[in-house]
Order: structure tokens, then C-alpha cells, then sequence
């Protein structure tokens, strides 16, 4: 057995070692030396991210099981980016006293989650698709449910798992259907062999809702609220950003692929998810005043948008969504940075709470207000043009009412981002939140962040590459 | 290969199964019932992937596969999400449904 061209698997090996090398020295490292661990598991992260930008080799493993695609390995890479910027942030919790036995798992469970949506971004196989799923979805309940001894945070978990449970069952009922009708699992023999007949749309249903619950849309959106908000502010960022960003990517691949001839099923299908999901999420946005919850419904409308690229159907329709969740990993990340940031060293986390913030931390006010500047959508900011690129992939195919509809929406959620705008920077208090200071590496994260936010919109090559790789799918 | 059942008789079996679960999983109060109708849904698709391949495509063998993967998974799943239900337990004294609500707005 040939095994030289594995190399093409070399982002997930290098995970896998990270993961091993992580476990064996827990097992035999003293108490005292886990604290330096957690340095070292952010190091090895690290050199696996800047690993991941090195050129690197694309071709099909297992007989098409696993395959590696330029545009592929772009994905997985904002993903790491993302995960790095989570595990900047995640120090400051982690070395709580009451997480400073078992803080290890964390990055065992993060990391085998990334692991799970590399295979699931990577694979050409309905089989190696639902591993990857699976693997992506277990660990993360187990993350949310991280706090034992605090009961809202055992709800997020057990809500997650048992939610995400029934999704991937709905999604492989939709899966065995195609099987019984193609009589392949593999994404090159399924693709020829689909005609449209009703049981075919009914698996394409199945499948897409399967995937719209780890999405989030409307009506798959009802966890979302309660898992954010139970759940550790990091980990929701983790949630809400990559494991979001990853169901994005391979619905759309497959999408865009595997039902491909089936675009005439999922396109209205597809429609009345985007208007349901935007207009629901941003009017109960509104009345939030967690302000993790009230991230969460704001993440529920942002899955709205991203819909729109892919209604087009086109090329550059994936390109702008590929585009809108690289900027959207980097103005989400920053707004889950800073409440991270307070609630560990407060323990605050409503937005009236946050009353007269920028007179006692002017700086992490500033970013704040980039965030969600972006993720409103301002115009020199990353968020600006990511929504404008997906309202051009729909405007191109002629449906100037559901543009027409976005904008509307988008002008809704600009209300209450600014809600909390206004509680950070006008709102005068006698008791302001006292100046918080978070950890080095926290800053750092933020400090990058910040830096995507600006760089992303104004340099435009970016989505020029972007959209090159794209014609290579 | 049985005399005089065809593959639609499977394929009611497992459709109600389906439905079954989604109802238990809709309807019931209790975490480890709505754990058990998780189960039906999955069994369900089992039944679903080994008739298929039984009687539509004989001489393949991915249906096998992928129904050994999902009865793989599911028992994974059920271990972590038993593990969830007893911290539950000993948060409440109990695993009624009604009463992780501690986020209702």
C-alpha cells in the first residue's frame, strides 16, 4: 500500500499530533506544570495555523472518500485563523481557579472538533461527511456544558446534544434516501445520477435541514438563543463563529456540487429561509438584554445574509459568501473578545450593565464599536462590503425584491447594534464598570481582530483571490 | 432475503419508526425518553440504509457500512449526552423537562 500521497491530509495530521502530544502530557505532567501547558497548547496551535500556510498538495484520497481542493484548504485556514483568536481569548477563564485542574480538555476538545469540520469540509462521501459531522457536534456539547457546578451551562449542554442529535438523524434519513435512489454515496455518483423525482427533493429537504440546525436558521433557530447564552462566553464565540462558519462551508459545497441539478428544488426552499431567518432574528435582536443572547439572535440574522450568496447559485455567489464569513469570523470574534474580557473579570454581562463603558475603558470600547460597526455593515469596514458583495450575487440574478428586503433588514439590525453603541459611549452613569484589564494574549487577539476588520475591507485583492479560487471547485 | 415482503414493507416499518421518534422526541417529558426516541430516528435510517442495499443494490456494501458507523455514533452520543443528564440530575434532583428553564425570558 502506497501510503506517500497521504501527505495531502497534512492539516489534519498535524492536528492529530498536536492532540496526541497534548494528551500524553497530561497524563504525565506534575499539577504545577499544567499551568505552562496551556502555553504550550497555544504554541503548538499556532505553528499548526502558520503550517496550514504553507503551499500544500490537493488531489483525492480513499478512492474520492477525502479530497483537498485550493479553495478547501483557504477554508480550513480562516477556520484556524478563527480557533487562534478563540484560544488568545480563552486564557483569562481558563485560569479561574475552578478550571485550573482539568483546563487541558478544552484544547483537547477544541481541537478535535476543528478536526471533525476539516473532514467534514474535505470529504467526498456522504459517510465521511456525517463522521465529520459527528465528531464536530459531541465534543462541542461537552464544551458547552464545560461549567459542571453552574446549571445554566449543563442546560446549553444537554439542549445542544440532544438537538444536535435529532438534526443529524433528520439529515441521514435524508441521506439514506439518496442512497436508495442512486445507489452511491459518493458526491462524483450521486451527482450524476439525481433526476428530480419527489423522493430525491425530499432528501435534499431532509439534508438541508439537518444542516440549517447547526446553521441556525429560521425555524431550526430555537436552541441558539439558550445554548449562546448558557453556554461559556468563549465557547459560544467558538460556536457562533467557526462551528457556524464550517456548516456554511459544506452546505454550500454540496449545494453547489452534489444538488447542483437540484437547484430548482432548494432555490425557493432556500429563499424563504433567508427572508424568515432575517427578519426573526433581527425583531427579537431587538428585546434582548443578555448581551450574549442578544449576539446570538444578532448571529441568527447574519445566517440570514449569508443565504443570500447562496440563492444565486453562481460561482461568484460562493465566492461572496466564502468572503462575508472570513469577515464575519473576524467582527464577531472581536465583539465575543471584549464580553469575554469583562465577564471574567466581573462577571457582567447585560448591555445595561455596560452603561457609560467608554468612560472607564475607552480602548476595548473602541473595539467593541468596530465589531459591531462591521457586523452592521458601516461602510469602511470589512462588514460593509461583505454584505455588499452577497446583495450583488443576488441583485445579479435579478431578484431586486429580495435585495430590497435585505437592506430593509440590514437598516433594522443598524437599531440595535447602535442600542448598544449608545449604552457604551452616551448613556452617562455613577457606577460605570471599573477599568478592566485582560490577559496579554487576549489583547493580542483582539489587537488581530481588529486588524482583519480594517484590512479585509479596504484591500481588495482579498476577494479577488477569493473568487479565483472559487472557479476551481 | 424474505418470501413476500418487499422493499416498501421495510420501507413503512422504518417511516413510522421515523415519525415515532419525532413525536416522542416533540411530546415526552422525561430526558431519557426523548434520548430513547433520538435512537428510533437512527434505527430507523439503519433499517433504511440495509434495505436498500439488500434488495436495490445487492452487490454493494456502503449501506452496511454506514449503518455499522451510525449505531458507532449513536452510542457515542448517548454516552455523552447520559453524562450531560446526570449533571442535570444532580443540579435538579430530577430530569423532568419542565424544569431546565432557568433561561426563560
Amino acid at each position: 500500500m502506497d501510503l506517500s500521497n497521504i501527505i495531502i491530509m497534512r492539516n489534519e495530521l498535524s492536528l492529530i499530533v498536536v492532540v496526541l502530544l497534548l494528551l500524553m502530557a497530561e497524563i504525565f505532567s506534575s499539577k504545577n506544570a499544567r499551568y505552562m501547558l496551556l502555553n504550550v497548547a497555544t504554541g503548538l496551535f499556532a505553528l499548526h495555523t502558520i503550517l496550514g500556510f504553507l503551499p500544500a498538495e490537493t488531489g483525492e484520497l480513499f478512492g474520492g472518500m477525502y479530497r483537498n481542493t485550493p479553495l478547501i484548504i483557504l477554508m480550513k485556514n480562516v477556520l484556524n485563523i478563527g480557533v487562534l483568536v478563540v484560544l488568545f481569548q480563552v486564557q483569562g477563564w481558563l485560569k479561574k481557579p475552578e478550571n485550573n485542574n482539568r483546563s487541558l480538555e478544552f484544547y483537547l476538545l477544541t481541537f478535535s472538533t476543528l478536526m471533525g469540520m476539516s473532514y467534514m469540509i474535505s470529504a467526498g462521501d456522504f459517510l465521511m461527511l456525517y463522521l465529520g459531522l459527528e465528531l464536530a457536534t459531541i465534543p462541542i456539547a461537552t464544551l458547552a456544558a464545560y461549567d459542571v457546578y453552574r446549571m445554566k451551562s449543563t442546560e446549553a449542554g444537554i439542549k445542544l446534544i440532544l438537538l444536535a442529535a435529532l438534526s443529524s438523524g433528520i439529515m441521514l434519513y435524508g441521506i439514506s434516501l439518496i442512497y436508495g435512489t442512486t445507489g452511491s454515496l459518493y458526491f462524483n455518483e450521486v451527482m450524476g445520477n439525481l433526476q428530480m423525482n419527489p423522493l430525491q427533493i425530499l432528501a435534499t429537504v431532509f439534508f438541508i435541514s439537518g444542516l440549517a440546525f447547526k446553521i441556525s436558521l429560521v425555524p431550526f433557530h430555537l436552541w441558539t438563543a439558550d445554548v449562546y447564552e448558557g453556554a461559556p462566553t468563549n465557547v459560544t464565540g467558538y460556536l457562533s463563529v467557526i462551528s457556524k462558519g464550517a456548516s456554511v462551508f459544506v452546505l454550500i459545497t454540496i449545494l453547489f456540487t452534489v444538488f447542483k441539478e437540484m437547484s430548482d428544488a432548494w432555490q425557493p426552499l432556500l429563499i424563504v429561509m433567508a427572508v424568515v431567518t432575517m427578519v426573526v432574528g433581527n425583531l427579537f435582536a431587538i428585546r434582548q438584554q443578555n448581551l450574549q443572547r442578544f449576539l446570538a439572535f444578532s448571529s441568527i440574522a447574519q445566517a440570514g445574509f449569508i443565504l443570500l450568496g447562496m440563492i444565486s447559485g453562481t460561482t461568484y455567489g460562493m465566492a461572496t459568501v466564502i468572503y462575508f464569513i472570513l469577515v464575519y469570523v473576524f467582527s464577531n470574534l472581536a465583539a465575543f473578545g471584549v464580553v469575554s474580557i469583562v465577564k471574567n473579570a466581573t462577571g457582567k454581562d447585560n448591555i445595561d450593565d455596560y452603561n457609560g463603558f467608554y468612560s472607564t475603558n475607552p480602548m476595548l470600547s473602541m473595539v467593541m464599536l468596530l465589531a459591531l460597526f462591521s457586523l452592521a455593515g458601516i461602510p469602511p469596514l470589512a462588514g460593509f462590503f461583505g454584505k455588499f458583495f452577497l446583495f450583488a450575487a443576488v441583485a445579479e440574478q435579478g431578484m431586486y425584491w429580495l435585495v430590497l428586503i435585505a437592506v430593509i433588514n440590514t437598516i433594522v439590525s443598524l437599531y440595535y447594534y447602535l442600542l448598544v453603541v449608545k449604552a457604551i459611549f452616551v448613556v452617562r452613569v455613577d457606577n460605570p464598570i471599573e477599568p478592566v484589564k485582560g490577559e496579554f494574549l487576549a489583547r493580542v487577539g483582539l489587537v488581530i481582530t481588529v486588524i482583519g476588520i480594517l484590512v479585509i475591507g479596504i484591500y481588495s485583492p482579498i476577494f479577488e483571490w477569493v473568487q479565483a479560487l472559487s472557479f476551481g471547485l | 432475503m424474505i418470501e413476500g415482503v418487499g422493499v416498501t414493507e421495510f420501507l413503512v416499518v422504518s417511516t413510522i419508526m421515523f415519525f415515532i421518534g419525532i413525536y416522542g422526541f416533540v411530546v415526552r417529558k422525561n430526558l431519557i425518553t426523548i434520548l430513547m426516541s433520538v435512537e428510533l430516528i437512527l434505527n430507523s435510517v439503519n433499517i433504511n440504509f440495509v434495505a436498500f442495499n439488500k434488495y436495490l443494490y445487492p452487490d454493494l456494501l456502503q449501506g452496511y457500512m454506514i449503518s455499522l458507523f451510525v449505531i458507532g455514533i449513536a452510542a457515542a452520543e448517548a454516552a455523552v449526552a447520559i453524562a450531560i443528564i446526570l449533571n442535570v440530575y444532580r443540579n435538579l434532583q430530577g430530569i423532568d423537562i419542565e424544569h431546565i428553564n432557568t433561561m426563560k425570558h
